[in-house]
C-alpha cells in the first residue's frame, strides 16, 4: 500500500508550499496529475488522503486527480499509439516495442486552489503533526 | 466575497524521494562504489542470488549488502555466513525501500566501516513487483529477477518493474523443463516494453548462467575512475 507513503510526500510537500505564504490560505483542492503507467491506483489515493488528512490543516479539502492515458511514439511508423496496459506494449502496427513513452508517467501536484478567509482574525496554529 | 486563487506547482510527487536518492547517489559516487538495486517478487530467488555472488565475488570485491526486509533478520543472517557487512533494514508496514530508509543503512556503514574500501553495496529490495519500482533509492543499476515459476505474463502485468530495469535474471531456469513455461517468451515480452534490458537465464541451482551476471557486474565497476585506481589490475582491460 504505497499510497499511504506518497500521500504522506503529497501532504509534505504542501505543508511547506503552506508555510511559506505571508498570509496562511485556505486550501480548498489539490490538483493531482497521475498516469496511467505509473504503481499509483487514484481510489487508493483519496481514501489514504483522506484518512491521514483528518484533523490536520488539509481536513475536507478536495483531492482532484486527473488521469492521464499512456501513449507512446513508434518511431518507424512515426505515429503515436495507445500501449494495452497489461496486454501488449509493442506497436500494433510494426510489433517495435514500447522505447518512447510520451505520457502516463506522470506522478505530479500540479496546482494548489485556495482562498482567504474573509475575517481580519489571524488563523489559529493548525495541528497536523499527530499523523504525518 | 469569496474568491479563490490558483498557485501552479509542478512539482513531482516524488520529489523528496528524488532528491534523497540524488544525495545517496552522490555519496556512493565520492566512495567510489557501485549500488545495485535488486528487486523481485516474494520468492524469486534474491537472497539465494546474492548467496552465491557473495560466495564468487568476496576475494575480488570489497562487497556491502543492505537488506531489506519488512519484518525479520532472516535474509541478512544467510548473508553474514559469508564474511561481509550486512546492514539489515525492517521497513515495518512499507513494502519498499525508500532512499531515506537506505541513507539510514549507509549511515550505519560509516559509523562502522571506512567507506572507500568498498567496490560494490548490493541492495535487496523488499520482495514487491509493483511499489519498489516507483522509489529510486540512489542506485546505478535496478536488477529485476523474474522466476520461471511465476510465469510467462508477469511482465505484462506489473510492467514499470520491468521496464525500469537494466538487467533482468530469469530465475530458476533448473525448473523451466518441469513448468510449461517458455524462457523465450518471458524475454519476449520484456522487450516489447524494455528492449535495451540485459537479460540473464541463471539458476543458483546448477550455477547456469551465473558467470554471465558476475561479468555484467564486473562491467558496471569498470565505469567508475576510482574502481580502476584501487584494481590496477583492471587497467589492461579498461584502457
Amino acid at each position: 500500500m504505497h499510497e499511504t507513503d506518497l500521500t504522506k510526500a503529497l501532504i509534505l510537500t504542501v505543508k511547506d508550499w503552506w508555510e511559506a505564504q505571508p498570509q496562511k490560505p485556505k486550501i480548498e483542492a489539490l490538483h493531482l496529475v497521475i498516469g496511467h503507467f505509473t504503481c499509483v491506483e487514484p481510489v487508493g489515493l483519496q481514501f489514504a488522503f483522506e484518512v491521514q488528512t483528518r484533523g490536520t490543516f488539509l481536513d475536507g479539502v478536495k483531492l482532484q486527480i486527473e488521469e492521464i492515458p499512456l501513449i507512446a511514439f513508434c518511431h518507424p511508423c512515426e505515429r503515436e499509439y495507445r500501449p494495452e496496459i497489461g496486454l501488449k506494449y509493442s506497436c500494433p502496427e510494426c510489433g517495435s516495442p514500447m522505447e518512447d513513452i510520451r505520457s502516463g508517467r506522470e506522478l505530479k501536484i500540479d496546482r494548489i486552489e485556495y482562498s482567504f478567509l474573509t475575517q481580519e482574525t489571524p488563523q489559529e496554529t493548525v495541528s497536523y503533526a499527530s499523523n504525518l | 466575497m469569496h474568491q479563490t486563487f490558483d498557485a501552479a506547482l509542478g512539482i513531482n510527487l516524488l520529489h523528496a524521494n528524488q532528491d534523497g536518492a540524488d544525495h545517496n547517489r552522490e555519496h556512493f559516487d565520492e566512495w567510489g562504489m557501485i549500488c545495485l538495486n535488486v528487486m523481485s517478487s516474494p520468492g524469486a530467488g534474491k537472497t539465494a542470488l546474492l548467496e552465491k555472488t557473495l560466495a564468487a565475488l568476496t576475494d575480488e570485491l570489497k562487497i556491502v549488502v543492505i537488506e531489506g526486509d519488512m519484518t525479520t533478520r532472516l535474509d541478512a543472517e544467510r548473508l553474514e555466513q559469508y564474511g561481509v557487512p550486512v546492514i539489515a533494514i525492517n521497513t515495518g508496514r512499507s513494502c519498499h525501500l525508500d532512499s531515506k530508509m537506505v541513507a539510514g543503512g549507509l549511515h550505519q556503514l560509516v559509523a562502522d566501516y571506512d567507506p572507500t574500501e568498498f567496490d560494490l553495496v548490493l541492495v535487496e529490495n523488499v520482495g514487491n513487483l509493483v511499489c519498489p519500482a516507483e522509489f529510486e533509492i540512489g542506485e546505478h543499476a535496478k536488477v529485476a529477477l523474474l522466476s520461471v515459476t511465476e510465469g510467462e505474463d508477469k511482465p505484462l502485468k506489473y510492467p514499470i518493474m520491468f521496464q525500469e530495469a537494466d538487467c533482468l535474471l530469469i530465475t530458476k531456469t533448473d525448473l523451466a523443463p518441469y513448468l510449461e513455461v517458455d524462457v523465450d517468451r518471458i524475454a519476449a515480452n520484456v522487450r516489447q516494453m524494455n528492449p535495451n534490458v540485459t537479460i540473464i537465464p541463471v539458476s543458483a541451482k546448477t550455477g547456469e548462467g551465473l558467470d554471465v551476471w558476475f561479468n555484467w557486474i564486473r562491467l558496471q565497476l569498470l565505469g567508475l575512475p576510482q574502481f580502476r585506481v584501487k584494481h590496477k589490475f583492471f587497467d589492461s582491460v579498461s584502457a
